[in-house]
């Protein structure tokens, strides 16, 4: 069994270095779907984690208890939620069509990420040094610049929580299972594969897929680190 | 011409009013402090003349004109505020200093210019690139000065400006605000509860106790006969009653109790009221042989750490309050109850 899985590894580095068209083709679809979510995501968590950050308002730490308590929602529950509204046959949003479709994936994990984003983003604002407000209208700032202000500060705390908001949407599974179905050439991600090949037993595509998926991670991670290091 | 006017401003923070019935009338191009204790109302006072608080009663005009809810924000361009603790963006220096030119429209050329010009005039020269969250305390009090004066606004507004720095920043940070003053007529209003610093350099100065104005005058004529409430509130150190008498070289001596007589170069006979500075006195382990005519021995009674320098106690038969740096403070091994003289000038002995 060992040695099975060390010649699977050899296999993997091997479609890896060589570029294997399979291998290429999924990862990259994995990277366009994950990053349409996180984009479709930022759309709305920016504007609302800010205001969360930014504003004082009667219920804001039951707001973001909400959010934080979302965070750890589970993949395949939201996916079986969104898979009941748009299934064809008895979905109220069947008619959309777009269950087994890519923008079905985007749509869930872009949902999915969003507590996590919303969290990070106002964590992100609320750390800015409140003076800075102050500070930017003593040198003549008007309302609305003193928030970008704010925001400015907050630049490496935001992208942080896009950095996480893009890894938890590419490492997630449920969704991409439930409404993307697994389909070759189509809605076939880097989880699907893995989970799929291994149950076939070819651990060599398992794997190989597994390897780009901990390099996309890390290499993410380590470059938000460097970039809240060069900010020092 | 008036430059400042505040009619009857009043601020209150739910319970508590932190400002009450405030009347000041500065003028344009004049130096004015207030002085106060910690939690008087300076802040607030200050920020409501900044324009980016408003109070709950009564009228601000600036430069004659009334300031309200309409035009409060138009008024920004107008005034500006250093705060006490230095608030940075997290940028180079020249980008903290540019933030004010770049919400004027100010042109790359122009802007590149003023902040080279500022830099020198707050002694940062070629600090352009670097980090302002790497520097030094009084480095960064002195950005946030450069930041303000590179906006050449029409009054200046310091929020304790030097308070907890050493010295040297103190010297230039007031030789930067003197200069825009003289040079560029700006108005400026400081709050401190530094009375030296308020005489240094201001002309009038306002005493607000509990968010009162309790006294207005030029800083002299407070300096000269401090009441009670200011001689405590703006923290002067050092002050002793006692009697003099006058001696042979025309200088005098003063017996003020507990067997302690100072020799100071004034010339007064009888009752009298006597300051030394803190930061005048020398500190010494032994007894110093010096042209100093004040030599006295005693005992450390308390120590409080400011920073960058340290306030100590010294029991000499009266309480003396003196200042050094904590480097100086370590070196010597200091301690409560420790052996110390302190040494000082009869010339820095004056009379209040």
């Amino acid at each position: 069994m060992f040695g099975e899985i060390l010649e699977g590894f050899r296999k993997a580095l091997e479609l890896i270095v060589l570029g294997d068209p399979a291998v290429v083709q999924i990862t990259l679809r994995s990277i366009y779907i994950s990053g349409t979510a996180t984009l479709l995501s930022v759309l709305w968590s920016l504007p609302l984690g800010i205001t969360i950050g930014l504003r004082g308002f009667p219920g804001k730490n039951f707001v973001k208890s909400i959010f934080n308590a979302l965070i750890g929602v589970p993949t395949v529950a939201l996916g079986l939620i969104l898979y009941l509204l748009l299934s064809t046959s008895q979905g109220p949003l069947g008619f959309l069509h777009l269950l087994y479709s890519p923008l079905a994936i985007m749509l869930g994990q872009a949902l999915l990420i969003t507590p996590i984003m919303v969290s990070f983003i106002a964590s992100a604002v609320e750390a800015v040094d409140p003076q800075i407000i102050d500070l930017a209208k003593t040198l003549g700032a008007s309302e609305l610049e003193a928030s970008v202000a704010v925001l400015r500060e907050s630049t490496e705390g935001v992208l942080l929580a896009i950095v996480a908001g893009f890894n938890r949407a590419i490492a997630e599974l449920g969704i991409a299972l439930m409404l993307g179905g697994n389909i070759v050439g189509w809605t076939r991600v880097l989880t699907t594969t893995i989970a799929l090949e291994s149950n076939k037993a070819d651990l060599t595509l398992a794997i190989a897929l597994s390897m780009i998926l901990l390099l996309i991670v890390f290499s993410l991670s380590v470059f938000v680190n460097l970039i809240q290091r060069r900010k020092k | 011409m008036t430059f400042v006017n505040t009619i009857n401003i009043t601020k209150r923070h739910e319970a508590t009013t932190a400002l009450d019935d405030v009347n000041l009338k500065i003028e344009e191009g004049e130096i004015f402090s207030i002085i106060g204790p910690n939690g008087a109302g300076k802040t607030t006072l200050l920020k409501i003349l900044a324009c980016i608080d408003k109070p709950t009663k009564g009228e601000l005009y600036l430069d004659g004109v009334k300031v309200d809810d309409r035009n409060r924000s138009r008024f920004r361009e107008k005034v500006t505020m250093v705060f006490q603790r230095n608030v940075l963006l997290s940028t180079s220096v020249y980008n903290n200093i540019a933030y004010g030119l770049k919400l004027r429209k100010c042109s790359k050329k122009e802007m590149s210019e003023r902040i080279k010009n500022v830099l020198q005039l707050v002694r940062l020269e070629g600090y352009e690139k670097r980090p302002a969250s790497r520097l030094s305390g009084g480095e960064k009090q002195r950005v946030s000065l450069a930041r303000a004066l590179v906006l050449d606004t029409e009054l200046l507004l310091l929020d304790e400006p030097t308070a907890n720095l050493d010295p040297e920043n103190v010297s230039i940070i007031e030789e930067a605000v003197t200069h825009v003053n003289h040079e560029l007529n700006t108005t400026v209003v400081m709050s401190t509860h530094n009375m030296f610093q308020a005489k240094r350099i201001t002309g009038k100065a306002a005493l607000l106790l509990r968010g009162k104005i309790t006294e207005v005058g030029t800083v002299n004529e407070l300096f000269r006969s401090p009441s009670e409430r200011l001689a405590a509130f703006a923290r002067l150190e050092n002050v002793f009653s006692g009697t003099s008498e006058i001696l042979e070289e025309g200088t005098s001596l003063v017996d003020i109790g507990n067997g302690l007589r100072v020799e100071a170069s004034i010339k007064k006979l009888g009752k009298t009221q006597i300051l030394v500075r803190p930061e005048d006195i020398i500190l010494s382990r032994k007894p110093l042989s010096s042209s100093a005519r004040n030599v006295f021995k005693g005992k450390i009674v308390g120590i409080t750490d400011l920073g960058p320098t340290v306030k100590l106690r010294v029991d000499v038969g009266k309480e003396f309050a003196t200042q050094i740096t904590k480097r100086s403070f370590k070196e010597m091994g200091l301690n409560v109850d420790s052996d110390v003289f302190l040494t000082f000038k009869a010339s820095s002995v004056h009379a209040v």
